[in-house]
């Protein structure tokens, strides 16, 4: 009988092999070992990881579920929270959310939730399980703005209650940061992205890319000569911050989007796709976050010798700790406490390398984080040729600045109600990163959802 | 989908198309540009519209063959669709958003430079609607080089060709004209510039001299053309400025050319190589020992 105490393991694709490749790194659970995962839940009366998990999924129902054996079953009580569990099973930062408030974690592991989710995911795309759909419309026409995890949440959640809903994707892909961010090799697009949005497309929602709203059409034109009755805005936060220090405009700096976007987006790794990319030899990427973990992987794939440039210490990288762990076991090098100063740049424009400084921790600043302080005159430079910016994002002014009567905050964030995405317009709701500026995947689901109650609560009531 | 409703070959490896794209047909102004992508693998391609026809729901658009991409685009006929169609994007031209009224008494001389004709166009086509005369420089490398000759002559004040090699109109590159028109005591209050970056940096140094306030259209890389990357970094005044969503259009006086220029060749390699692959195709089997054409 294996230790209760420690979760069964999920199969992963070996570190040395996968820095070469863009294979999913996580093979997740097969059946049996799903089955047996499951049967560590203590299926608590008062569940603790229910409120841990921003859409609420019953978590204890699922997993008892799968501990069954009935998979189907276990993908009906998620789909009546997630519209998109394959991808959340896979990115959802579980070990700070419904993992973290697991029993079974007071004393040993927690459940494998996340695996659990992704399992039972996998299983309803592999053997066509279909969504449950309206039995019929309601007449009402609702527009959605983005494709990314809030907009595919929210026209999911209204077309589940028979709205009539279309959404708007300005790019030509459908999935916002979960195809053009999220590297292949943590989410697969054929094998997850598309077919989770496939299911959202059976519920009945239609699509049209290539629409930029704000330039293309405004919120107001839709209303007013398209009649859509509402408008949820989940355009994300797409603009990319740079650190404005000298030599930042030279051949070889990148945005971690642009680097991203080559990659993911316009599969620039993939040869037979004709957007190119400058893989680099030497790479640093500044950040420590999440998209900076995807960035360096991605440079390691393609060839690169990889550093992560981040001021504080490892304790304060913001990444998923999983993401660090899977960097470091694929040879990613981390320059802590490590600030550029500089980019040095050849005759010809190009990077050559970059001018860094040693930084302590001091006194905690306004996030709660040791505020990082330069070590005097411990500058030094280091060789590169490519360098990537990952600093943060923030909104896109674009839908704002084009719609009557929006209110944003000082943070160009639009403002919207918490428990309904209402903004300071009347029939307009927002959610997701357009709000909050960049977070989660799931938070920016949990505010469609919101937004999708909101849209219904008006609408309903007309 | 988006229809191929014309095809044109406009002089050499420059061609001329409508498209279907009934939002962007509606809503596009003039300076502002779309995005096309060609087939699932293709690249997304910045292109400036040419032309618009918001009745008909289609848009002009006319590009030059300078990679591998626009290449395999220039083989594109009548019938044919674009898998994308995106915009319009950037903003439009300043005049349009100016008090019609006061824009009558300032005298505007457009400048273009080979394939700078085509945003050129529609810009001087607006104003002509708005009863505004605009002189237009036009500047090819030779007669057969120059494109839409009719079309401006009949939108623009006075009309001034100019061949590099004197084979039509004023011999001599584009600023020499200007030169010419300021002596012979022509005024302008504003002046346009679009066309090669190298044509815009001389123009400017020009108009600076004459004190001319002068806009320039900036064409540089780009990947998605809504403000997400950032490839578009150009440096304006000393401040960095994203194209795509801050552009593409500036004050031609404070934009530093040689960084563009030197951006430009970013890719260079990368395109030199891919064009090679898609010229020898399956014959093609490395040798450069870059492309990958050996796997």
């Amino acid at each position: 009988m294996a230790d209760v105490l420690k979760r069964v393991p999920v199969r992963e694709q070996d570190a040395k092999v996968r820095a070469t490749n863009f294979e999913e790194v996580c093979y997740g659970y097969n059946k049996e070992e799903a089955m047996e995962e499951a049967g560590r839940c203590l299926n608590c009366k008062n569940a603790k990881c229910i409120q841990g998990c921003p859409v609420s999924i019953n978590i204890p129902a699922f997993v008892s579920k799968v501990k069954e054996g009935d998979i189907e079953g276990a993908y009906e009580v998620i789909g009546e929270s997630s519209a998109l569990p394959a991808i959340c099973g896979r990115v959802c930062p579980q070990e700070s959310q419904c993992e973290s408030k697991c029993i079974r974690g007071i004393k040993g592991d927690p459940v494998s939730i996340g695996k659990l989710e992704r399992f039972v995911a996998d299983y309803a795309l592999e053997n066509d399980i279909k969504p449950k759909k309206a039995e019929k419309t309601n007449g009402h026409k609702v527009a959605v703005i983005g494709s990314g995890p809030s907009g595919l949440t929210c026209a999911g959640d209204l077309a589940k209650l028979g709205y009539e809903v279309t959404v708007f994707e300005a790019l030509h892909e459908l999935g916002g940061v979960l195809v053009y961010g999220i590297p292949e090799f943590r989410l697969p697009k054929q094998k997850v992205v598309k077919k989770e949005i496939e299911k959202v497309k059976e519920l009945g929602v239609k699509f049209e890319t290539n629409v930029v709203i704000g330039k293309s059409t405004t919120i107001d034109q839709l209303m007013e000569e398209e009649d859509f009755e509402a408008v949820f805005i989940g355009s994300g936060a797409g603009l990319p911050m740079f650190m404005g220090i000298p030599g930042e405009t030279a051949n070889g700096v990148f945005s971690a989007n642009e680097y991203l976007t080559r990659s993911n987006l316009m599969k620039a790794f993939d040869d037979s796709y004709d957007t190119p990319i400058a893989a680099g030899n030497k790479v640093a990427v500044v950040g420590g976050g999440n998209v900076a973990m995807d960035a360096a992987r991605t440079a390691l794939r393609l060839g690169a010798e990889v550093h992560i440039v981040y001021r504080r210490s490892e304790a304060e990288l913001p990444a998923r700790v999983e993401e660090v762990h899977h960097a470091k076991e694929e040879g990613v090098i981390f320059d802590l406490l490590t600030n550029p100063k500089e980019i040095l740049v050849d005759e010809n424009g190009w990077v050559k390398g970059m001018k860094v400084v040693k930084m302590e921790l001091g006194e905690p600043d306004a996030s709660g984080r040791r505020r990082p302080v330069e070590i005097p005159d411990s500058e030094y430079e280091i060789e590169l040729d490519t360098v990537i910016m990952s600093l943060g994002t923030s909104p896109n002014p674009l839908i704002a600045s084009t719609t009557k009567g929006l209110e944003t905050n000082r943070r160009k964030c639009i403002v919207a109600e918490e428990e309904n995405g209402q903004t300071s317009k009347a029939c307009v709701f927002a959610g997701g990163d357009a709000v909050t500026g960049a977070a989660t995947v799931i938070l920016a689901m949990g505010a469609g959802k919101a937004g999708a109650k909101g849209i219904h609560e008006l609408l309903s009531n007309k | 989908m988006y229809k191929i409703l014309k095809a044109e070959k406009l002089a050499d490896k420059i061609y001329l198309m409508d498209v279907e794209a009934p939002r962007v047909a509606k809503h596009c102004q003039p300076g502002q540009f779309i995005i096309v992508k060609m087939d699932e693998k293709g690249e997304r391609i910045p292109l400036t519209i040419c032309d618009y026809d918001r009745d008909a729901g289609t848009i002009t658009i006319v590009f030059q063959e300078v990679g591998a991409s626009t290449v395999k685009m220039a083989e594109l006929k009548e019938g044919d669709s674009f898998c994308d169609f995106t915009g319009p994007l950037g903003c439009p031209s300043e005049f349009v958003e100016e008090d019609i009224e006061s824009l009558k008494n300032k005298k505007m001389l457009f400048v273009a430079g080979g394939v700078g004709a085509a945003p050129v166009y529609p810009q001087v086509k607006w104003l002509k609607e708005h009863g505004i005369d605009a002189d237009v420089i036009v500047g090819a490398k030779t007669k057969d080089m120059l494109i839409l000759e009719k079309e401006m002559e009949a939108v623009a004040g006075n009309y001034y060709p100019c061949t590099d090699d004197g084979t039509y109109g004023h011999a001599g590159m584009v600023t020499t004209k200007i030169e010419k028109l300021v002596e012979e005591g022509k005024k302008y209050d504003v002046c346009v510039a679009i066309g090669p970056m190298i044509m815009m940096k001389f123009t400017c140094l020009l108009t600076k001299k004459l004190e001319i306030p002068t806009i320039v259209s900036m064409n540089p890389i780009m990947v998605d053309g809504t403000g997400m990357c950032g490839a578009c970094r150009v440096i304006v005044g000393g401040e960095v400025k994203f194209a795509c969503v801050d552009g593409p259009e500036f004050d031609g006086h404070l934009v530093d050319f040689d960084n563009a220029m030197k951006r430009q060749q970013m890719y260079k390699t990368a395109e030199g190589r891919a064009m090679l692959k898609l010229q020898e195709g399956d014959t093609h089997h490395g040798g450069c020992g870059n492309c990958g054409g050996d796997n």
